[in-house]
């Protein structure tokens, strides 16, 4: 086609369609070109310097030696320098001076955040709000003491309540009466025959005379509006009157068991969730 | 509408299509060499251009001890005369730029390229780098002479004084634009020291480099093969848009006027291609509407130049509508639903940016109720909420906040009320209200969160409301 080309002389590749319609060459500006070949140049020195293609089971590692994990790494490490100035002061501290210094005890909640969700937010919720069953730990109630060596003890080495089953001792009659006594406490409401029955039976060893509880052996107070076993009421109270907490000869009694974190955790995380705990509701 | 011209008209007609010959339209081939003349259009693009004397002087401005305009980078702040921007206000970034751009709608629809043809920073820069060219190497006639000539002492002296006056404004510009980021005396201190982080000398070259080579050597090429807005705008122009126009009615056929062909039926063109002649982007106007028009009219002021000297009314190549060209009306601006619903938006825009300006406070308060749990029993029978309060303390120095609360009766705060909040940043507090049940008449009441300083001269205050949650009744 070339040799008989129509249109002689005005640069055209020779591709000629429907008689007249053809394709001119006409080159792209140098400079246009030269950026191009400057983009393939690019391409190659950032192969050089960069890991880029993998060769084997791992990708050469560049001139410059720069890998992502490595950023991350020392990203990590500048996050736990800035980390380090605290943690070191916390580490020579008790819980209770902690607490007592304000910024340290804000870095202590941010820091430990993730720890409580990832050990304890399972039974007591994210918030400390708690479940059926499951203390909530964000109010002020605590059945073994609310100091932070107390919380620090009930992590480290856990909780186990107990309360005996009273349902074949009981009849349903005295049940009832002993339960609706319960729930008159926390209103301050008198009752005579339930308060025979308290005595009768040595709720007040370990309730106490008051009903308010022993916080060393984790007996609650029946006085304050907080249940133990929340939703509270005179059924909740029947059950455990006549079930007990952790009864082995009654198969429906209630479990109120926390395991004990001192195998887990070090002493140190301890001591920072115990300051999380205490900072859950004050 | 031809008259028989005058013998004066005559020879001053000579003169211009001597070198009407000359001038090509731009085919991307050679370097566009325009000529420059004076004129309106040229007096109020020098104007316009000097818009962006701000950008190399306004760093220098000062106020109360700082640089009066700042954008602190590493410290997160915009600085703008007494007022401090946080990263938290940024909202109004947005608004701004949602104005400016509806703006270049706006004013695209109105009135075309008027950006392109004399704010554009392309534009401008270009402008100056081919006003220092003209200063060197001569007319567009010399320099054309000049590239074709081969290297010799002179050329090469006319070329080595052009670039090196490019240079210097292409670096002074790399350093002015970073002014903005940083204190520009420290900044010049800095550079003779040669002790500027590498982030400044990467912008520094960045913008040197990019300069030199955009106004320098790529000029018009931008405008017609790499700005976005260029292949927008015809989206918004439409026949009712006021733009340098040539008016075809009245200039054709052309006629230059010989002898043979001067009779009536001739119109008001020469064509001595004056027009083309001082296009920076090479374009000829009489072929209508184009892409490679930035709309600088130039040619306006060439082409009443040429009238004038011919002895014709000015205006063959005026701002027009396609809809004025035709003899039509074109409705006014307030009925052209464009115009309206853009200046509204706009409008909307700079009320929100004013409004978030004068309610920028000292101390700003957020108040975040926590979720779980939304509210907690205490042993009292009362109940406790608890909410994350974020302070954030736009003055100078720290301060130390009283936190205080109104909302149902009984109310009280249980955590630390006093606390100290860090100047230029948030500091979060967890903050425990309670309220006797008894009190509580809804499952929700609103409660409002005041702050105050305490320890400084002049007390700042800022309040939030939130909510106080209690449970199901
Ligand atoms: S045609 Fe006229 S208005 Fe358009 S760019 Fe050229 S001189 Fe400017
Ligand atoms: S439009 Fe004006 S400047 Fe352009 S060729 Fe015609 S007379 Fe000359």
């Amino acid at each position: 086609m070339a040799d008989k080309n129509p249109f002689p002389g005005e640069n055209n590749t020779g591709h000629i369609w429907d008689d007249n319609i053809r394709e001119l060459n006409n080159p792209i500006p140098r400079w246009w070109m030269l950026s191009w070949w400057a983009s393939c140049a690019w391409v190659l020195i950032y192969v050089v310097i960069y890991p880029s293609f993998p060769i084997g089971d791992k990708p050469p590692p560049g001139l410059m030696g720069w890998t992502q994990i490595k950023e991350f790494k020392e990203g990590m490490a500048e996050i736990e320098a800035i980390r380090a100035k605290y943690e070191d002061q916390i580490k020579g501290m008790t819980g209770e001076q902690i607490l007592a210094d304000p910024g340290l005890s804000d870095y202590t909640v941010a820091s430990v955040k993730v720890l409580f969700g990832d050990n304890c937010g399972a039974c007591h919720g994210s918030g400390g709000q708690g479940a059926p069953g499951f203390p909530v730990i964000a109010d002020d109630v605590w059945l073994y003491g609310g100091s932070i060596e107390k919380i620090e003890e009930s992590i480290a080495k856990g909780r186990r309540g107990m309360m005996p089953a009273h349902g074949s001792k009981l009849s349903e009659e005295q049940i009832d009466t002993l339960a609706s006594y319960v729930v008159g406490m926390a209103e301050g409401k008198e009752d005579p025959a339930g308060k025979a029955l308290f005595m009768a039976n040595a709720c007040f060893a370990c309730h106490g005379m008051t009903g308010t509880g022993n916080q060393a052996m984790g007996a609650v107070d029946l006085t304050d509006s907080v249940w133990r076993f929340a939703p509270g009421g005179v059924e909740s109270a029947r059950q455990t009157i006549a079930h007990g907490v952790n009864f082995p000869a009654d198969p429906k009694s209630r479990e109120a068991i926390m395991p004990a974190f001192g195998e887990r955790l070090s002493s140190h995380e301890i001591k920072k969730l115990a300051v999380y705990v205490h900072k859950l509701g004050q | 509408m031809s008259k028989q011209p005058s013998s004066s008209h005559l020879a001053a007609l000579d003169d211009l299509l001597e070198e009407a010959e000359q001038w090509h339209v731009n085919a991307g081939d050679e370097t566009v060499h325009a000529k420059r003349i004076g004129g309106k259009w040229r007096t109020i693009k020098w104007l316009s251009n000097s818009i962006w004397l701000l950008l190399f002087f306004g760093p220098y401005l000062r106020w109360n001890d700082r640089q009066a305009i700042l954008w602190d980078i590493p410290d997160r702040q915009f600085h703008l005369f007494n007022v401090t921007i946080l990263p938290q206000d940024l909202w109004m970034l947005a608004l701004l730029l949602l104005f400016l751009a509806i703006m270049l709608f706006a004013i695209t629809a109105f009135s075309g390229r008027v950006w392109c043809g004399f704010l554009c920073f392309q534009t401008v820069w270009t402008d100056i780098y081919t006003w220092i060219e003209e200063k060197c190497e001569g007319t567009p006639q010399q320099r054309r002479k000049l590239d074709q000539a081969p290297m010799d002492l002179n050329k090469f002296g006319k070329k080595l004084g052009k670039h090196t006056l490019w240079m210097l404004i292409a670096i002074w510009t790399g350093i002015s634009f970073v002014a903005w980021f940083t204190d520009v005396y420290l900044l010049w201190g800095d550079l003779f020291r040669l002790q500027l982080s590498s982030a400044a000398w990467i912008t520094i070259l960045l913008f040197t480099v990019c300069t030199y080579l955009l106004a320098g050597f790529m000029r018009e090429q931008l405008c017609m093969w790499v700005c976005p807005y260029a292949r927008i705008q015809g989206a918004m122009v439409d026949v009712t848009t006021i733009i340098p126009a040539y008016d075809f009615h009245r200039g054709e056929p052309r006629s230059r006027m010989k002898k043979s062909d001067t009779d009536e039926h001739t119109g008001d063109c020469v064509d001595c291609n004056q027009c083309l002649a001082v296009c920076p982007t090479g374009v000829d106007i009489r072929r209508g509407q184009q892409e490679g028009c930035i709309m600088c009219a130039l040619c306006i002021d060439a082409c009443d130049l040429v009238m004038d000297k011919v002895g014709r009314p000015r205006g063959l190549i005026r701002y027009e509508s396609l809809n004025g060209l035709e003899g039509k009306a074109c409705p006014p601006v307030y009925k052209q639903p464009r115009i309206v619903i853009t200046s509204l938006i706009m409008l909307a825009a700079l009320l929100g940016i004013f409004y978030g300006l004068s309610s920028i406070d000292a101390i700003d308060l957020k108040v975040l109720h926590a979720r779980q749990p939304l509210y907690v029993l205490q042993s009292d029978g009362s109940i406790q909420n608890k909410y994350t309060l974020k302070i954030l303390n736009k003055l100078a120095n720290d301060v130390t906040v009283k936190i205080t609360a109104t909302g149902p009766a009984g109310l009280k705060i249980t955590s630390r009320q006093l606390l100290a909040a860090q100047h230029g940043r948030v500091t979060p507090t967890s903050v425990f209200v309670r309220v006797p049940r008894k009190e509580l008449t809804a499952e929700s009441q609103p409660i409002i969160f005041h702050i105050e300083t305490v320890d400084s001269d002049k007390p700042f205050s800022s309040h939030r409301e939130s909510v106080f949650i209690g449970p199901k009744r």
